[in-house]
């Protein structure tokens, strides 16, 4: 139950709202999602685009941070190949938690069109950190990346305070199995 | 000027004798395969000769021919005069273990990346060279990919290198995997 919900329940002759510790937590995380501003290829033009006067993701509490310290999720927009890998473990390590990870576009959801013979790429984002949502595309449209921002927040809203943060997320070993889920965009 | 006389005036420069090199100037490219230990003086002479005035080095790249004899790695510069409008293509072979050619980024200064990028893929040594690096791949990655015998790792830093079963697997459940514009 969102913040909203839980005030029209509760709210009283007295004024007193009824809600829970998470509710209110959760509404305020998935308020103001964050993201790093980080791009690595076509999907990045698509991002900006979503960013833009037109999609204009600020509508949804989106504030892009120049810095990983500040960021609540990292929008993965794009190749990543070997090289990029390493960096994008190392920003993503730098964030604090809670923290989440958009997969924006076939590349970063499993290697795309480098998936047979790009020795360059690697297989998928969530090979190296877990991914919370997939967006898929190539690149996706806006609309299917502000869809994907709002399944994030949907999966946020799910959270209880009691639960571990880290949870499904394998850390440790880089090749882990996925700890998220695939957005389903059919239709 | 046309190619077969750009080919025959860079031919007599170097003192390369008619049939002892080869040559197509009918080719929509057209090209000329000189010896490596010629290049740089072929580069420069094609470079300063106010009559060919190849001001431009557009690409140098490679391509591998194991199964030659000798196996060779064939370097080949694309090469265009904007003041004359005019254009050749330069081939040269070099060993494939350990072969090596004279750096052209005394001539064209461009060369530099271009070289540095075959090396990276190719694994050709440019003699010379005031940065010899890898530009594009990691510094650390194994071998030459472009040579038709690199080997891919399983993994590089604990990534896995090859496309794994992980996705089979995916798609096989019945997960969306998002290939291709989705509408």
């Amino acid at each position: 139950m969102d913040l909203i919900g839980a005030l029209g329940k509760g709210l009283g002759k007295d004024n007193v709202a009824l809600t829970t510790v998470s509710a209110i937590v959760n509404w305020a995380r998935l308020s103001a999602l964050w993201p790093m501003t980080f791009g690595l290829a076509c999907c990045a033009i698509e991002m900006m685009a979503t960013g833009a006067s037109r999609f204009d993701w600020d509508r949804l509490g989106l504030i892009p941070r120049a810095t990983p310290r500040q960021s609540d999720c990292m929008i993965v927009a794009g190749t990543v190949t070997h090289k990029m890998a390493i960096r994008i473990k190392t920003l993503y390590d730098q964030m604090p938690e809670p923290k989440y990870v958009i997969s924006m576009g076939s590349c970063a959801n499993n290697g795309g069109p480098y998936w047979q013979y790009g020795y360059h790429v690697v297989k998928g984002v969530d090979q190296i950190i877990p991914v919370d949502v997939y967006v898929p595309g190539c690149p996706p449209r806006p609309e299917a990346l502000l869809y994907g921002i709002m399944a994030l927040q949907d999966r946020i809203r799910e959270k209880s305070l009691l639960d571990d943060p880290r949870e499904g997320r394998p850390r440790p070993e880089p090749a882990s199995q996925p700890a998220g889920r695939m957005v389903e965009m059919a239709g | 000027m046309s190619a077969a006389s750009i080919i025959e005036r860079l031919a007599a420069h170097l003192g390369l004798e008619e049939g002892s090199f080869e040559s197509d100037a009918e080719a929509k490219d057209p090209w000329v395969r000189i010896p490596g230990d010629r290049l740089l003086a072929a580069a420069r002479f094609l470079k300063t000769d106010p009559e060919l005035d190849f001001d431009t080095l557009h690409c140098v790249s490679g391509v591998d021919w194991p199964a030659d004899d000798p196996p060779a790695i064939e370097v080949v510069y694309h090469l265009t005069s904007l003041s004359r409008k005019h254009w050749i293509v330069l081939k040269t072979r070099v060993g494939r273990e350990g072969g090596s050619l004279p750096t052209l980024e005394t001539v064209w200064k461009t060369a530099n990346w271009h070289e540095r990028e075959t090396y990276d893929l190719f694994g050709v040594r440019f003699e010379g060279h005031s940065d010899h690096r890898r530009i594009l791949l990691p510094a650390d990655w194994p071998g030459h990919p472009l040579l038709r015998d690199w080997e891919w790792p399983e993994t590089w830093h604990k990534i896995p290198v090859k496309p794994g079963r992980q996705m089979t697997e995916r798609a096989e459940g019945g997960q969306m995997t998002g290939v291709g514009p989705f509408d």
